[in-house]
Formats: C-alpha cells, sequence, structure tokens
C-alpha cells in the first residue's frame, strides 16, 4: 500500500480561545486529487494553512509523506519545500511575470533552469506575457501566473484554496484542466478547497464535507454524490444551510 | 562626508532590519517601541549632541571607561555616533512604515513557495523598496544638514571634526558671507547628487 501524502489524527486548532479545526482522522492518498468543501467559516482554509506548514496545529499529529510532524516540532525546510498552496487571491510581486514565476526557483538556489519557467508559463497560457510586469494582469491571468509559479518547482503536493472564486468561465476551464493534466502527468497529489461542488465533481476523486471545523464526510465523488452517508451531506448538496 | 557617511552606513544597518522586526512581527512591547522610535524621528539634534556630549565626555559614564573601542569627544567618532542617534529611528520609522503598506497576504503566499523567514524577509523589503530607499533618503537629509549636534561633539576643529555646516556657521559668523554661501552651495549639490543616486536605485535595487 502506497505511503499517504498526508495523516492527520486528532489535529486541532483554535483562534483566540475559539477551535476553528478540529479533525479526528485524515487521510490524504498520493496521488489523489481530495476536494474540500463546506460553507465559510468550515475551517477548510485552515486546514490548508496547516498542511502547508504555515501555522502549527494547537494539538494533534500531522505525518507528510512518511515524515511525523508533532505539535511543538518544526517540519524541515526540505519537506515544507515539497507542498505550495494556490491561493484565492494571489499576490504578485511587482517583477516580471517570468520573475514571479522564477521566484519559488530562486529561493531553492535554482534559477530556471533549463527552460523551466518558460515551460510553466506555456503551461498555462501566459507565454507570450512573460517580460510583462505581473501587476498588469488581469485577475484569471494572475491566477494562472500564480499557478505556474507553483507547478515550477514540482511540488509533490499542490494545495488549491479556492484558485477560481471569482473566475470567467474561460479561466475556469483552463485551471482545471491543468490541475488534471498535473495530476495525470506528474501525479501530483492535489487537496482543493472550494465552494463549487461541480468543481469538486469535476475535478476530484474524493470529496470531504467540513462543517464547523469537523469533516463530516469523506468519500469517492460517487458516494458523496450519490449516496451521502451523513444526512447533512445530502443537506449540503441540496443547498440547504446547514451550520 | 566620511562622517556623514560612516553615520549613514550605521543607521542602515541598525534602522533597516529593526523597521522590518517592527514592521512584520507582533511581540509584546512592540508599541512600546514603536513609541519610541517616534519619538526618536523627532529629536532635536542638538539634544542628541548634548546626550552625547554627556556620555562621552571624560566625567559621563563612558568617557570614563577611556576604553580604546568609545570615541572621544572633539573626535569624527564622536561625530558619527551622534548623527547615528539622529538618522536610525528616522531609517527605522520609514522602512517599518514601508514594509507596513505591503499587502499582508504576501508573506505567507511567499512562505507558501518555501521561503524562509528571512528570505520571506528580504522578499517583503525589496517590494517596499520606495520605501525604504525614501527612508534612507530621509535619513540622510537629517544628518547632512545637521549642524548643532556635530558642533557640540565634534568642536569644529580645523584639519579634523569640521564639517560643510559647521564650516558655514563659523564663515558667516566672521563675515564671510561669500565663502558660507559657497559651501552652502557645495553642500545642496552633494545632497543633490546623492539623492538622485538613490531614487535611480529605487527602480533597481533588490531586484
Amino acid at each position: 500500500m502506497d505511503l499517504p501524502a498526508y495523516r492527520l489524527s486528532g489535529v486541532r486548532k483554535a483562534y483566540a480561545g475559539k477551535e476553528v479545526l478540529n479533525v479526528g482522522d485524515l487521510e490524504v492518498h498520493m496521488g489523489e486529487i481530495l476536494a474540500v468543501v463546506g460553507p465559510s467559516g468550515a475551517g477548510k482554509s485552515t486546514l490548508l494553512r496547516l498542511l502547508n506548514f504555515l501555522e502549527p496545529a494547537g494539538a494533534g499529529h500531522i505525518e507528510f509523506l512518511g515524515e511525523s510532524v508533532g505539535v511543538g516540532h518544526a517540519v524541515s525546510l526540505a519537506m515544507r519545500r515539497q507542498v505550495t498552496t494556490v491561493f484565492q487571491r494571489p499576490v504578485l510581486l511587482n517583477r516580471s511575470v517570468a520573475a514571479n514565476v522564477a521566484f519559488g526557483l530562486g529561493l531553492r538556489g535554482r534559477r530556471g533552469r533549463g527552460g523551466a519557467v518558460e515551460r510553466a508559463l506555456a503551461l498555462v497560457g501566459l507565454a507570450e506575457v512573460a517580460r510583462q510586469p505581473a501587476r498588469t494582469l488581469s485577475g484569471g491571468e494572475a491566477q494562472r501566473v500564480a499557478l505556474a509559479r507553483a507547478l515550477v518547482i514540482e511540488p509533490r503536493v499542490l494545495l488549491l484554496d479556492e484558485p477560481t472564486a471569482n473566475l470567467d468561465p474561460y479561466n475556469v476551464g483552463l485551471i482545471e484542466s491543468i490541475v488534471r493534466r498535473l495530476n495525470e502527468e506528474r501525479h501530483t497529489t492535489a487537496v482543493l478547497v472550494t465552494h463549487n461542488v461541480f468543481q469538486a465533481k469535476r475535478l476530484a476523486h474524493r470529496v470531504a464535507l467540513m462543517l464547523g471545523g469537523q469533516i463530516v464526510e469523506i468519500a469517492s465523488v460517487k458516494s458523496f454524490f450519490e449516496q451521502p452517508r451523513d444526512p447533512r451531506t445530502q443537506a449540503f448538496l441540496n443547498g440547504e444551510l446547514v451550520y | 562626508m566620511r562622517v556623514s557617511g560612516s553615520a549613514l552606513a550605521f543607521s542602515i544597518l541598525v534602522g533597516i532590519p529593526l523597521g522590518a522586526v517592527l514592521g512584520l512581527s507582533r511581540f509584546i512591547g512592540r508599541r512600546l517601541l514603536m513609541a519610541l522610535l517616534y519619538t526618536g524621528m523627532g529629536f532635536p539634534p542638538v539634544v542628541v549632541g548634548l546626550f552625547v556630549y554627556l556620555l562621552l565626555s571624560r566625567s559621563g559614564p563612558l568617557g570614563a571607561l577611556n576604553s580604546a573601542i568609545i570615541p572621544h569627544l572633539f573626535t569624527p567618532g564622536a561625530m558619527i555616533v551622534a548623527q547615528t542617534i539622529i538618522a536610525f529611528p528616522v531609517v527605522a520609522g520609514f522602512t517599518m512604515a514601508a514594509v507596513m503598506g505591503v499587502d499582508p497576504n504576501l508573506r505567507q503566499q511567499v512562505a507558501a513557495l518555501g521561503a524562509t523567514p528571512i528570505q520571506a524577509t528580504w522578499t517583503i523589503l525589496a517590494e517596499a523598496r520606495i520605501g525604504v530607499v525614501v527612508s534612507i533618503i530621509a535619513g540622510f537629509g537629517s544628518i547632512i544638514s545637521e549642524v548643532g549636534a556635530v558642533m557640540l561633539v565634534g568642536g569644529n576643529i580645523e584639519n579634523a571634526t569640521r564639517v560643510l555646516t559647521t564650516a558655514i556657521v563659523l564663515e558667516t559668523s566672521k563675515g564671510n558671507y561669500d565663502l558660507a554661501i559657497s559651501l552652502g552651495i557645495i553642500l545642496l549639490g552633494i545632497s543633490f547628487v546623492i539623492n538622485l543616486t538613490m531614487i535611480r536605485l529605487q527602480g533597481k535595487a533588490f531586484d
């Protein structure tokens, strides 16, 4: 059996005494796309920040690529560099598009050897604007640059936090196809946080529903959408308010 | 120029890291440090001069130590200390404001791409480079035109601690207005050239 990308147990996170995350057990399988759906404030983005080691968990245990990360133990830089996130609202550096894409490589002491930056830009369909200042791009183009700067570092795990929210259908389709291609060709594991259950159905292998910081149900796409076990999942899929 | 240049270099070495830490970190006592910094930005130079004079005089707490690493009064070293104390709060304060103006989400996104804390801080400073260069220009401006502190701790000794500003004061008091005006024009020219160079750096620095 393959090693899971992540194994979480008893992971909790609180801000100012208010618990926002309480994940009993969660495994993210290597090479899968796991979609995490749920209403605003459910703890989805907090979960991603913990998976990217941007914040420490308050309690519990995270195993990442077989390495144990307990509370109070910092993850090594080498391990942290195996994962990255594409955020809902990308903040690009005040540099050229190509320099933005090359940024993560520069952090690792690599400078886009062998045309990696050009290939990444070509993949997201922005090769022709490589020299343009990044801050002149549209929202959809900026998100594609953010995706290119993430994929150029070839992460084992790609975290996507509402990457297509507020984008037009063309950019949504393009970003979805790139994520699918990365998963199929490079076997990149992806965790996709989205409000959009249709997107989850299109992209993911498994879907998890989060409510109130907890994972209510996690199942294959087919089971999740056709035979949900938990009535709250059915209610969420029906568009009913469940808090 | 040697005195002001050295003081500016020390102010940059202290002020930019201090401004970055205050702008990017959250810790107990930060607000107090910020209040002290803002107070330092408005410090009258002559009061700084008096403070350094008392510290370095033979009966002062530092002067009494008679240590080789502590500069003596009426030397360029004492003037550099005074000008550094005048300029570093200015550099730190403007740097802090500049880094606080950078989108706070950038730091998290840079960290998500694998930046170490030092790499993340350097990236934020690079994004705030216009403000950081302004902080250096402001720090330079606060000391190049300064006369009170350097007069007090330097003593305006010919070929030793006389600088352009103290020379202007002396020549004016002697009635040599032509020479004083000429020195003033030279001071303005130096200031203009240095500021022009720094403005050019705004576009190139950190890339």
